[in-house]
């Protein structure tokens, strides 16, 4: 293949002192606490400029997307860490954020009968049906009369993430000390024994394969004395720097969910109060947690999270979602309310167990990549803000006492202050909380339940296997309700029409038809287009590659367009799935959900892109 | 004499077109739902107007381009950071409503102000750019209001194309009906353009355009004037969005006239 690569290239070269990669709350909490300590109070550098002398110094920021406010994920957060640096936050400052007022954990009973349930639930679920008077089962749901203490989220805040991201990001610019470039997407990390001197942006104007075409522009190499790598669960240059510089023995992410939202503007008549949170658990399926935060202004959070221990094969967020929001005990808020906007995103499940080397030469992680989230307590935001503001911290002190970007160095001035912090202790006892959902729902709850009450030294112990090492085949799942040879029947079907099985199957297997009202019901098409657009921006390659044709031919589960978030993976009866860069919104779930490996990588390459999800309210 | 240009380009920050607009009732009058929130752009009609505004200064030694925009100044900054990549230019920024229901007169007056206090620009060398309509009222007059108040009597609108001359003077072709261009000769600067489209494309994000405007947009930014722009004698007796009807569906493979063919008959079923 004639790539860009291959051809000699002329790159040019800029000169930076901290290069960043990524702007999410990782990186907001990192630049926050740094640019607090680049000026005097004269304006004069604090922290001289090495690339530009007498300048202060130079720090840059590239993030993928098209905004920074592109986050899509309603948040509640303790905000431990965002309010430590923002002592006096006034919530009313930040669109969408409010203090939380209540929270309630749910029980979700199944009202169609179409959600598959293990013995176990069933037995449980007929219990609550014949005692709903006395247990309080209302709306097919039982509120629990207590939440895990391990769950509350007092004192927080439930956030957009969209507008928080916005808000840090208008604080920086205002100080005039960082700069944050959206629409630059980095595609790879600049290495040299072993050390990290800097990154590589995208080229531009190339074709659909990489190849240089009109405008041709190379992708400029941004050389810093300190790379701070914090683009999130399935960023490019987290992945490179694990495959070229390794990761530490034992650790590996194995654990994965899709998380899918609606911000929707509630009924004028709902009165939940803003600040109400709202987490459940057992409906559409089992394996599926959700929740809704309300936001001031009438707003709402909704969404689900599709783990990778749900063992469908055609394991589709989207379709579940719409069930999700029907559900007798949440419809109730939400029937008649408008669906603003939308979104979805990876998320890294294994948390400690998935972290990387924190720094080396010339590098360090922060954020989800870094292996922050709680897993126990399912909290990830104010724990990525705060690996940020531990580096800023170390960086701080390196560079008042010019000390080099070494490993040794980071390690004493970031890694130590990590793992002093709050974050580790939380973290290891969070470490392996979701063992027992590798064997079932029940399992995986007292699992929680054990680690949580045991401050983490009790587990069911069961090492996760990856997604596709524990897939089952269509067959396999849904023999209980269909024949093989209907399901072929269906495959074949779809295959012709370009679409995927997911809802052929669901319909087949008792779950209603979703009647489209235009307003909150609508078609997955349409909520592409829902309270935003998908950038693509023309002149880059497709980040979604088929390595091997003839494994994506062979491929049973076809699992990358089950669960691709914006329908931009569709069949094909040429052998690898269309991709459609317009549709993507760098959810990143057929990265971790192809099936098929070849020389021991998947067949799917999800590489660095440009654009994404660019939306009005997450 | 210097043919060089003095190019200014009044632009306004707008929510993105694609999001859903809602006009409601404020304290203050008409503002759209929710509008802090929203995704800004610069407006897309001055978006061609600084592209080639820029494309101007490049071909013209000596020639130099600022940018003057108001809005709510963390919406500027946010712009900002995506704008700053594609052309050079110096910032001028004011602090003020960019709603669309802010009075185009005072606006006019709020930007002429800020266009004469630039440090250096020689007036008879300007070259006034903007859109010639706005994505958020689609009134297009407050370009021309500037015009006025800054004395300029050479005014062009729905400019697509400027060729400068070896005497100094331009040509100007002007969009007229049935899909035609008038061909203007004008003597030189000062003039006012108001643009169309014009025919260069969105430049594409450069790192280094971007670090080296952003050394002069940092400052402008936190130097940004509050402008006094008072609702007071203005009223509304109506707002509207216009009627709108989404029905998506991506196709790829479907030939132009069959589009075209359902697209009518979509269009007859209203």
């Amino acid at each position: 293949m004639s790539t860009a690569e291959q051809i000699a290239i002329e790159r040019a070269t800029v000169e930076v002192d901290i290069a960043c990669v990524g702007f999410g709350p990782a990186m907001g909490g990192f630049l926050t606490t740094l640019s607090r300590k680049l000026l005097n109070e004269d304006g004069s550098p604090a922290l001289e400029s090495k690339t530009m002398p007498g300048m202060p110094l130079q720090v840059i920021c590239y993030e993928r997307a098209d905004d920074i406010g592109f986050g899509v994920s309603g948040v509640v957060t303790r905000a431990r860490g965002i309010r430590a640096s923002f002592p006096n936050l006034d919530p009313a400052q930040i669109p969408m954020a409010t203090p939380v007022s209540g929270e309630k954990l749910v029980y979700l009973l199944d009202p169609i009968g179409a959600s598959r349930r293990s013995r176990a639930l069933r037995i449980g679920d007929r219990f609550f049906r014949t005692f709903r008077r006395l247990l309080r089962v209302e709306h097919d749901a039982l509120e629990l009369p207590f939440t895990p203490r391990f769950l509350h989220k007092k004192d927080g805040l439930v956030l957009s993430i969209g507008q928080f991201n916005q808000w840090v990001g208008a604080q920086l610019m205002s100080s005039g000390t960082v700069q944050v470039w959206p629409g630059m997407p980095v595609t790879e990390a600049l290495i040299e024994d072993e050390k990290v001197l800097g990154v590589r942006l995208l080229d531009q104007g190339v074709d659909r394969r990489g190849n240089p075409d009109a405008g041709f522009a190379p992708g400029m190499d941004i050389h810093a004395a300190l790379t701070v790598v914090g683009d999130g669960p399935v960023g490019a240059v987290s992945r490179d720097i694990d495959n070229r510089l390794g990761t530490p023995a034992g650790n590996e992410v194995r654990e994965w969910a899709i998380g899918m939202k609606f911000v929707i503007e509630l009924r004028p008549d709902v009165d939940l109060q803003p600040g109400t949170v709202i987490h459940t658990f057992g409906y559409p399926e089992p394996e599926m947690f959700g929740f809704l935060y309300i936001h001031p202004g009438h707003m709402a959070s909704v969404g689900i999270f599709v783990p990778s221990w749900f063992d469908c094969p055609t394991r589709t967020a989207y379709r579940y979602l719409q069930h999700y929001i029907q559900h007798p005990y949440l419809w109730r808020y939400l029937d008649g309310g408008r669906l603003r906007s939308w979104g979805a995103k990876s998320l890294q499940e294994s948390g400690k167990r998935g972290e990387p080397f924190l720094a080396g030469n010339g590098y360090a992680r922060i954020g989800e990549s870094s292996g922050s989230t709680n897993v126990l307590t399912g909290s990830g935001v104010d724990e990525a803000w705060t690996t940020g503001t531990l580096l800023a911290e170390g960086v701080i002190e390196l560079l008042q006492t010019q000390i080099a970007f070494t490993r040794e160095n980071l390690a004493q001035a970031y890694e130590s202050r990590r793992r002093a912090s709050w974050l580790e202790k939380e973290a290891r006892i969070a470490e392996k909380s979701r063992d027992g959902f590798q064997r079932g729902v029940v399992t995986g709850l007292i699992g929680m339940a054990l680690a949580a009450f045991s401050n983490g030294r009790l587990s069911l112990g069961s090492h996760p296997v990856k997604p596709c090492e524990r897939l089952v085949s269509p067959a396999e799942y849904y023999g209980s309700k269909l024949t093989p040879q209907k399901i072929s029947a269906i495959q074949q079907d779809c295959d012709v029409r370009g679409t995927s099985v997911h809802d052929s199957l669901m319909d087949r297997c008792g779950w209603p038809e979703i009647k489209h009202d235009g307003s909150l019901l609508v078609s997955h098409q349409d909520v592409l287009l829902m309270g935003g657009k998908v950038q693509a921006p023309a002149g880059y390659a497709d980040h979604v590659v088929f390595r091997d044709v003839e494994v994506c031919r062979r491929c049973g589960s076809k699992l990358c367009v089950e669960m691709c978030s914006g329908q931009a993976i569709t069949r094909s009866m040429e052998g690898a799935p269309n991709f459609d860069r317009e549709k993507c919104i760098f959810c990143g779930a057929c990265m971790w959900n192809c099936p098929e490996t070849v020389q021991g990588q998947a067949n799917l390459q999800f590489r660095a892109g440009a654009g994404g999800l660019h939306s009005a309210e997450n | 004499m210097s043919n060089s240009f003095q190019v200014v380009v009044c632009a306004s920050v707008v929510p993105d077109p694609l999001q859903t607009l809602e006009p409601v009732t404020g304290p203050n009058g008409p503002a759209l739902k929710n509008e802090m929130m929203l995704p800004a752009i610069l407006d897309p009609w001055a978006a061609h107007a600084l592209y080639e505004g820029a494309n101007l200064v490049k071909q013209v030694a000596g020639s130099a381009l600022w940018l003057v925009s108001m809005a709510p100044k963390a919406k500027l900054q946010q712009v900002m950071m995506t704008v700053a990549q594609k052309v050079p230019l110096q910032l001028v920024a004011l602090d003020g409503p960019s709603s669309g229901f802010a009075d185009a007169h005072q606006t006019a007056t709020a930007l002429a102000v800020a266009i004469r206090n630039i440090p250096g620009l020689d007036l008879p060398r300007l070259l006034l750019f903007g859109g010639w309509e706005s994505a958020s009222r689609s009134a297009g007059v407050t370009l021309q209001m500037v015009g006025d108040e800054l004395g300029i009597v050479d005014q062009f609108q729905g400019v697509d194309a400027i060729t400068p001359q070896d005497d100094g003077s331009f040509e100007v072709l002007e969009r007229i009906e049935g899909a035609r261009h008038q061909v203007s000769l004008c003597a030189g600067p000062p003039a006012v353009l108001g643009w169309a489209t014009g025919s260069l494309g969105e430049p594409r994000n450069n790192p280094q355009v971007g670090m080296a405007n952003m050394r002069t947009i940092m400052p402008a930014l936190q130097r940004a004037v509050a402008a006094t722009i008072s609702s007071d004698g203005l009223q509304y007796a109506n707002v509207t969005t216009p009627k709108q009807q989404r029905q998506t569906r991506i196709v790829k493979d479907v030939p132009a006239d069959e589009i075209a063919s359902e697209l009518v008959q979509w269009i007859k079923q209203e």
